[in-house]
């Protein structure tokens, strides 16, 4: 189990969900996102569900996971994140 | 009767012409089989949309393939078809289950605070009709014929995609967004574009387009027609003698060759340009390494440049060390918590506070040295101790190289100028060229962010101060035999580009797509005109005025979009 929380500066549109959704894809671990740290907790590995979440910019995103490469998935995610998922 | 509408501009252009109007897919209603079966048909429909969503993504490139592959990763979910598939297990036929499923999806999206998720509802609903087509069978319902301006409520970018715009055309949607995926490719692909009109215009009736000022005249008086078409000659004229002249040397009036070369994000921007139209690469920015997770590979950032190089075929090509902090933060590399990022580590200060990264990146760009002209540019450079200490690390990587046997040669070390000290003190730098960096210059001399909500007016590139900073660095390197450039965005707007080649900017590194415009608005400026760059006061009140009134057509006359 691992998690995480931070801003996000670009909102969680099309192309950055995109992106979201094949990082979280290279990890055998569970891993859901949500606006909140008490969810509704999304799979992020779902393109589908993480854009019907529609967090918009400046929304705080929460990252869980469980499974032998959480930790580092976890990690993966909010650092893509961070990077404004390499749009810039 | 001639009937003014207003909308919102959404790609700029002007276009007339007789409007097709679309309406939405409405295809024969399947006859209901077995649950089983019907899901067995929706995924085989899906599956076929899948098939020629990829073909699409794999024939496109830019903006197209970006959206076409947002479209493929949608479908590929299936969290998109959970919803059809229970109401078909209910009983429901598999169209009439994925319609009214998808209805609730694209609802969702209609109903978003965030316009650019109301706009995502156009691309769903684009899916949902590829997967309903091949579903029922029923032809594509959206089709007008080439040179149409078409009308719909919302367009889905694949209609965009595979309408013929080789006649022209334009669009005019009565819902729609300025930030949708259609107006992207519409900007993309040059076609005037109004949202926010309801026209009740039926088809065949002549409308007027005009994307520069969101406007759409309908049933136009024969007067307006005419002026149209000599606005869009004119228009049209410009920039094909634009794009006509873009392979030719960029000559002012007065006989000066300014360089134009181009900045570079990503390999990707080289897709669309022929480097005979260019002098060179001005600007590669790094920072795609990063985003490519290449920040500590070696050999990746090796053939990523060797690529720049082999493009450029001979010409020069100026690659800048990695420029993270700022706005460019990278987990584990940049320093967390700065109250102002971009008054604190940047750029080479980094780069010489992270020297294991430092030297691969340097190693990289040492091997493509020996494969063509490149040079290295180091950002943020403020103390001369910084230069000195890359041009050793470069030393270093390079005699390493050689004993491992492995072919680098060394590039020449140029700095950026974009603080205002470096400016200033610009004698106390030893580099083999300088490159000013204006967008970061102009924010820190200005104490103005340029991406600011309230502050553009005043990060103004035309400033007195600025010019004579940007004059300094240009006397300083055609006094000492340096070459100075400027790769900032000042140097593809046409309004400063005067006063920045009347201040000594000989050489000019601009966005591909900004090439021909760039060149042009070049050749329009006469250098006689501006007299001496003397810097004063009454010197740039003249050039200022320049700007505003009709003295601005003789400095810069014929300046295109």
């Amino acid at each position: 189990m691992a998690s995480a929380v931070l801003v996000n500066e670009v909102g969680l549109h099309a192309r950055p969900s995109v992106k979201l959704t094949q990082t979280a894809k290279r990890f055998a671990a569970k891993l859901e996102v949500a606006l909140a740290d008490d969810g509704p907790w999304v799979d992020a590995k779902s393109p589908v569900k993480i854009m019907r979440v529609k967090a918009p910019k400046g929304a705080t995103l929460h990252f869980r996971g469980a499974g032998p490469d959480a930790r580092v998935a976890v990690r993966e995610l909010v650092s893509l994140v961070e990077r404004k998922f390499g749009e810039e | 009767m001639e009937r003014k509408l207003t909308g919102r501009a959404a790609s700029p252009g002007l276009y007339a012409g007789p409007a097709a109007v679309l309406t939405a897919v409405c295809g024969p209603v399947r006859a209901k089989g077995h649950p089983s079966d019907e899901q067995a048909a929706l995924r085989a429909a899906v599956a076929v949309s899948l098939q020629e969503l990829s073909t699409l993504v794999a024939g496109a490139n830019g903006e197209a393939r970006r959206i076409m592959s947002v479209q493929e990763a949608l479908l590929e979910d299936e969290a998109l078809i959970e919803a059809a598939l229970e109401a078909i297990t209910r009983g429901e036929a598999a169209d009439a289950a994925w319609r009214d499923s998808m209805a609730h999806e694209v609802a969702g999206y209609e109903a978003a605070e965030d316009e650019y998720f109301r706009a995502r509802a156009a691309d769903l609903i684009d899916v949902r009709d590829r997967v309903l087509r091949h579903l029922t069978g029923a032809t594509p319902a959206y089709r007008a014929a080439p040179g149409s301006v078409l009308n719909a409520p919302d367009l889905p970018p694949s209609m965009f995609l595979s309408h013929d715009w080789s006649q022209g055309g334009a669009v005019v949607l009565a819902q729609g967004s300025t930030s949708s995926h259609v107006a992207m490719l519409a900007r993309a692909r040059g076609v005037p574009m109004v949202v926010g009109v309801d026209t009740d215009v039926r088809a065949q009736d002549i409308l007027v387009v005009d994307g520069d000022n969101g406007l759409v005249i309908a049933d136009p008086k024969p007067e307006t027609l005419a002026s149209v078409q000599r606005r869009k000659a004119a228009a049209a004229h410009a920039r094909s003698e634009a794009q006509s002249r873009v392979a030719a040397p960029a000559l002012t009036k007065d006989g000066t060759r300014i360089v134009v070369m181009i900045n570079v994000a990503t390999p990707d921007d080289l897709v669309d340009v022929s480097p005979r139209s260019c002098d060179g690469i001005g600007l590669v920015r790094t920072e795609f390494l990063v985003a490519d997770g290449a920040l500590r590979d070696e050999q990746c950032q090796f053939e990523l440049c060797s690529r720049l190089v082999s493009w450029a075929d001979g010409r020069p090509v100026t690659i800048r060390t990695l420029d993270a902090g700022g706005d460019k933060p990278i987990p584990g590399y940049t320093v967390d918590g700065e109250r102002n990022p971009f008054l604190g580590m940047r750029g080479i200060r980094l780069s010489l506070r992270h020297r294991d990264v430092f030297r691969i990146q340097l190693r990289a760009l040492a091997r493509t040295a020996a494969l063509g002209p490149i040079k290295i540019m180091l950002p943020m450079v403020t103390k001369s101790q910084e230069l000195a200490e890359a041009t050793e690390l470069l030393g270093e990587v390079v005699s390493e190289l050689e004993r491992e046997g492995v072919s680098a040669a060394q590039p020449p070390l140029g700095i950026m100028i974009e603080v205002p000290l470096a400016a200033l003190a610009i004698d106390q730098f030893d580099a083999a060229f300088f490159s000013i960096g204006s967008n970061d210059l102009v924010q820190y001399v200005t104490a103005a962010a340029r991406d600011g909500k309230e502050s553009p007016e005043f990060a103004d590139v035309m400033h007195l101060g600025v010019l004579r900073l940007i004059a300094a660095v240009a006397a300083h390197g055609a006094r000492t035999g340096r070459d100075v450039s400027l790769c900032g965005d000042a140097g593809g707007d046409p309004r400063a580009l005067p006063g920045l080649l009347a201040a000594g900017v000989r050489t000019l590194s601009v966005a591909p797509g900004l090439l021909a415009a760039t060149k042009d608005a070049i050749r329009s400026v006469d250098l006689r005109r501006m007299a001496q760059p003397h810097l004063s006061p009454s010197w740039w009140d003249r050039l200022r005025s320049g700007f505003s009134s009709g003295a601005a057509k003789a400095l810069f006359s014929g300046t295109t979009k």
